[in-house]
């Protein structure tokens, strides 16, 4: 894969919960149009790295930076502006109960376009069927299943048009079957709208499925502990956990407790 | 294959040749035989001189975990005697067990830190430190909620009619029967005192005075305060509270929306309007429960509502109403900003709950108190 340009840099990131060290300089890139996918046995800190990455956190020290501005320092019109660039699709979902599932989609529309109801309706609808829910539009969150509230939050997370979409845990709590379709969906996104996808994810058939490129943390070291490919991680790492993880040998999930 | 293994108890036969301790286990070895061998194995090993210990485990028909432990308990009890026990005639299932639990990896039960004069200090200073943190998120949150209120003031277009309309309904209409019953029993009760005491003057007349001014006044505003406080502001703090632990507040600002705007002005906009509302209805009731003694003192109507509307003037009835509204103000204000302060897990959002209840109801006491010594000096 040749040299693209980076959409999102992470310079010497530190992260911390009070007193706790939760991540410890760690530096890289995402490249525009890529899937990018942030992997590590429970509590390494991938949800911590992603809440940094979209500005809910402020980081310890180091940068992140989305294209030219960073995200750490934005303020008022600017941050907003910068918000607008991305989606984020929370690990349960996070629609708005009180609302339908078209009224989730309508409202940053409504907020921050100047369309007119019909426009914006139709446009959010348009959002629907890209996830195969447009039949369920009149719906509340609470009447539709567990996958079916993962594809309303990316349609909700897509109904800017960002570049970038942050996906959080996207398959946990799914079915195989759901889960396989849900990476359908991302492959889909990706090859036909050319957005980047940032993933936190620890499931491993759908980061062969569906990753350009991965990092991993260590729960330990609290570093980046490999990066690339994961076809070519699992054969040529120097590091026997990541290949065994790769290879599914050791038991990834008991490397360190749960984080909040 | 037998789903219960059959219930023979468990025994321990202890014996002491000359420096040996040998103890023969038998039978079934669960969480229900154990307590009673855990003792008298205690006991066994509280013999003096022991030089080695061997335990027999041929009669051991079955062991799970807990029985498990009782053996490891032998075993680490020996070691602190610096003997290693030794273990015989273990079926293989009872062995496979055991060799799930070497000796090295059983260290003990971890101990919890004990507390410490320093840790005191220490705990007194963060607990002052969080004080201050969360007076600076009151006061900010205040700020914001004000420069909110402007906003939607200037710019009604900014609210979002449909979701304050849910909330006064639910805040309001679905709130009077039991305001107006409180009230009722509340306006009875002083004026029932209020007669007994006023008799012995011959002036149950002023009874009128004193239960018509105690609800416009004080109890009318005040308990509809309260009763806003129990309903509406518990619901709202578990209402924000749940959308927290379920990351719909981080999918606000994330897509660039003011939760403040969203969420808590609407609530604190239906709250101020319909805690007034409610407690005109609390006056009302109330006033109708003194009627009620007034009338079974042989009163007519007529000169109980006379005396009351001679008693009230329109400033009492307003202030009144002005009470409401900053206790109605307050009430959703500390309900939205416990449910935004919420931490992760259920818990947390009961713990909101009971907060937003406890805070807003000082806070009403405290705003009364203002307010008392405001309209004494003002002549209200």
């Amino acid at each position: 894969m040749s040299e693209r340009e980076s959409i999102i840099t992470v310079n010497n990131m530190t992260a911390r919960y009070g007193e706790r060290l939760v991540l410890d300089s760690i530096s890289f890139g995402v490249n525009r149009g890529e899937i990018f996918a942030i992997l590590g046995g429970s509590g390494c800190g991938k949800s911590t790295l992603l809440k940094h990455m979209i500005g809910l956190y402020k980081p310890a020290g180091g940068d992140i930076r989305i294209g030219d501005a960073s995200i750490v320092n934005a303020e008022g019109t600017d941050r907003d502006e910068l918000i607008r660039t991305f989606g984020v699709m929370y690990q349960s979902g996070a629609l708005f109960g009180s609302m339908t599932l078209l009224e989730n989609i309508c409202l940053p529309l409504e907020e921050f376009t100047d369309l007119g109801k019909e426009a914006r309706e139709l446009a959010a609808c348009m959002k629907l069927s890209l996830v195969g829910l447009a039949e369920f539009a009149h719906h509340m969150p609470s009447e539709i299943s567990g996958g079916m509230k993962k594809r309303a939050a990316i349609a909700r997370a897509m109904a800017l048009d960002p570049e970038i979409l942050f996906l959080d845990e996207p398959s946990a709590g799914l079915d195989p079957v759901t889960a396989d379709e849900l990476d359908d969906l991302i492959i889909q996104l990706s090859r036909s709208l050319g957005i980047t996808f940032v993933i936190v994810t620890h499931e491993l058939p759908s980061i062969y499925k569906v990753a350009d490129r991965v990092i991993m943390l260590d729960a330990q070291t609290k570093k980046i502990i490999a990066e690339g490919n994961p076809e070519e991680l699992k054969k040529t790492s120097d590091n026997e956990w990541v290949r065994d993880f790769f290879n599914r040998k050791g038991s990834a999930g008991a490397k360190g407790v749960e984080d909040g | 294959m037998k789903l219960r293994a059959p219930q023979t108890n468990a025994s321990c036969e202890e014996s002491v040749q000359g420096g040996a301790l040998i103890l023969k286990l038998s039978g079934r070895l669960d969480a229900r035989s154990v307590p009673e061998l855990w003792p008298s194995i205690n006991h066994a090993f509280k013999k003096k001189q022991i030089e080695s210990v061997t335990i027999h485990g041929a009669g051991i028909s079955y062991c799970d975990g807990t029985g498990a432990a009782l053996l490891v308990h032998v075993r680490k009890s020996a070691r602190l005697l610096g003997i290693d026990a030794v273990f015989q005639d273990l079926n293989s299932d009872v062995a496979d067990l055991m060799a799930l639990f070497p000796v090295k990896t059983i260290a003990r039960v971890p101990e919890e830190k004990g507390h410490q004069w320093g840790d005191l200090v220490e705990r007194i200073g963060e607990a002052f430190y969080v004080g201050l943190v969360g007076l600076g998120e009151h006061v900010s949150f205040l700020g914001e909620l004000v420069s909110g209120l402007f906003k939607t003031l200037i710019q009604p277009g900014r609210l979002r009619v449909r979701d304050l309309m849910v909330i006064i309904e639910a805040a309001g209409p679905r709130a009077l029967p039991i305001v107006g019953m409180l009230g009722f029993l509340i306006g009875l009760i002083i004026a029932f005192q209020g007669a007994i005491l006023m008799k012995q003057f011959g002036a149950e007349i002023y009874v009128a005075d004193s239960a018509g001014l105690l609800m416009a006044r004080e109890l009318g505003p005040l308990i509809t305060a309260i009763i806003v406080a129990g309903r509406t502001g518990s619901a709202f703090a578990a209402e924000i509270g749940t959308m927290k632990v379920n990351e719909e507040i981080d999918a606000f600002s994330t897509m660039g929306l003011d939760p403040v705007r969203f969420l808590v002005i609407p609530r604190v906009l239906a709250a101020s309007v319909m805690t007034p509302l409610l407690s005109v209805f609390a006056i009302l009731f109330g006033l109708a429960g003194g009627a009620v003694v007034m009338l079974s003192m042989g009163y007519p109507l007529v000169t109980y509502v006379n005396r009351v509307i001679e008693a009230l003037s329109p400033a009492d009835y307003l202030g009144g109403l002005f009470k409401a509204l900053v206790f109605g103000f307050l009430v959703a204000a500390s309900g939205c900003l416990c449910g935004l302060r919420t931490g992760d897990g259920a818990s947390a959002v009961g713990t909101s709950a009971t907060r937003a209840v406890v805070s807003s109801i000082m806070l009403i006491v405290l705003a009364d108190g203002i307010f008392a010594v405001l309209f004494f000096y003002l002549g209200i």
